[in-house]
């Protein structure tokens, strides 16, 4: 009994080695999962929702900032009660808190964006099965502070938000000839000569970009040309 | 603190935890279902004015939806109006369930520039899921003016296809009733494009959910027969 009684009091808020907010150490926990650790493109986590809402710009800048809210609160309310959780029931218990974050923000989705959540349908509610997400709990939140946390959730998801714009981005041009739904390639008429900017050139768009297997192959370039540039990440035999 | 491994402080913390997240989501849940419900009401106005040719935005669709609808009918089987049920909160999920003798058919009329419109709404069955929409149609009560469908499941690309202005733009001219006087409906087939006005085509790769369409239609207008027969001979 004495023993329990002398440990000292759990630290919520502070972590408890003294650093600063923005030490070195902390700003790699937003920088690496950017390019080094990224999880769609390194990890290779939460590729299925990469593929299936990044025919658009909006929609994928929506799901992005969605993820960032869940994987940054999420990271935070674990990280906080890390030690009060029976480790025996902890995925559950982080499942329940994923869970819950999740349906808040397609409720406010539904209230304030209806569109866009009408767009994101059922991905919204997949968030929970973002590996990215449980993967960031069990791997950091568990072992680490809440501001720590909190940097690594906002990380991963800006790193997973980065690929899935730079996908859409490729996706929409290409596919519709438009940037979060601005003609810039010009306006295609039902005629040549009712056309405007590239399309009256004959520029056609490539319809076979809107398709899902497209985003596979758009990560894959993207996979290939991190690669050749950062070698550090190529696997040695 | 309790042994954190223990039973009883595992069964504590797993109903303490479920509690709070209850509450939360319940409180957020109230207080958002207003705003959630109207921007659902607003949709709906939005997708019955685009039947008439009345492109709104969201925003604006209600104010608009009262310059244009003139009157909202909730019709029994036998065509004879209900006044005690209100058309526009109608489900018609819920309606189908019932027997058609008890069902409420809601059927809304408009004037666009001293031209009066029908506007029947439509529920039915896709590949995966429910599809829905709207169908109007001109003085006559044959020939559609505009449709609008909408879906809950269908594949992208295939069966989702049916949302997209490029099909929707087909039915504008078709007629319901044949040579005969009989209901038809439009029939969505294989190169039925021109064949007639009772036909439109198919989308490839998407038979069943087109199928889906030309069942909704037929099934829903044959319901509002008796109501038609009474306004034409006015």
């Amino acid at each position: 009994m004495s023993k329990k009684a002398k440990k000292s009091p759990i630290i919520l808020f502070v972590s408890e080695e003294k650093e600063p907010l923005f030490s070195k150490q902390n700003r790699k926990l937003i920088t690496d999962p950017l390019n080094d650790d990224n999880p769609i493109t390194v990890q290779v986590l939460g590729i299925c929702s990469a593929l299936a809402i990044t025919v658009q710009l909006k929609p994928a800048l929506v799901m992005s900032l969605a993820v960032m809210a869940v994987l940054a609160f999420s990271n935070v309310i674990v990280s906080m009660i890390r030690n009060f959780i029976p480790s025996r029931i902890r995925i559950i218990v982080q499942l329940v808190i994923v869970a819950a974050l999740v349906i808040l923000v397609d409720q406010v989705l539904k209230a304030y964006a209806y569109d866009v959540s009408k767009q994101l349908s059922v991905f919204v509610g997949l968030i929970i099965t973002n590996c990215i997400v449980m993967g960031r709990l069990e791997a950091f939140a568990l072992g680490n502070g809440p501001w720590k946390s909190f940097l690594d959730g906002i990380g991963n998801a800006a790193g997973y938000g980065f690929i899935l714009i730079l996908v859409a981005f490729f996706r929409e041009l290409l596919g519709s000839g438009k940037l979060f739904g601005y003609e810039v390639l010009g306006h295609k008429g039902v005629t040549l000569a009712e056309s405007t900017g590239l399309y009256a050139l004959g520029y056609e768009n490539n319809g076979f970009m809107l398709f899902p297997p497209m985003a596979l192959i758009v990560v894959g370039i993207i996979i290939w040309v991190q690669r050749s540039k950062n070698r550090e990440l190529i696997e040695k035999e | 603190m309790m042994n954190r491994e223990s039973n009883s402080y595992t069964f504590i913390f797993a109903i303490g935890m479920v509690v709070i997240v209850a509450f939360l989501l319940a409180f957020a849940s109230t207080s958002l279902k207003d705003r959630q419900g109207e921007n659902v009401e607003k949709e709906k106005m939005q997708n019955i004015l685009k039947t008439i040719g009345v492109d709104v935005e969201r925003d604006a669709a209600k104010e608009k939806y009262g310059d244009y609808i003139k009157e909202e009918l909730s019709l029994n089987a036998d065509g004879s109006v209900d006044e005690n049920s209100e058309a526009f909160e109608i489900d018609l999920n819920r309606e189908l369930k019932l027997p058609v003798e008890e069902q409420h058919f809601p059927i809304y009329i408009a004037e666009v520039e001293g031209e009066k419109f029908y506007i029947v709404p439509l529920r039915g069955a896709g590949l995966w899921n429910a599809i829905w929409g709207y169908v109007s149609l001109k003085e006559d009560l044959n020939t559609i003016e505009g449709v609008n469908f909408d879906h809950a499941g269908e594949t992208p690309g295939l069966g989702a296809e049916i949302t997209t202005s490029w099909f929707q733009a087909q039915f504008e001219g078709k007629k319901i009733f044949d040579e005969n006087d009989e209901l038809v409906g439009v029939t969505v087939a294989k190169g039925s494009g021109t064949k007639g006005d009772n036909a439109v085509d198919a989308i490839s790769g998407a038979t069943i959910t087109g199928d889906g369409v030309t069942a909704m239609i037929k099934e829903r207008l044959s319901h509002y027969l008796p109501y038609f027969k009474k306004e034409r001979t006015q």
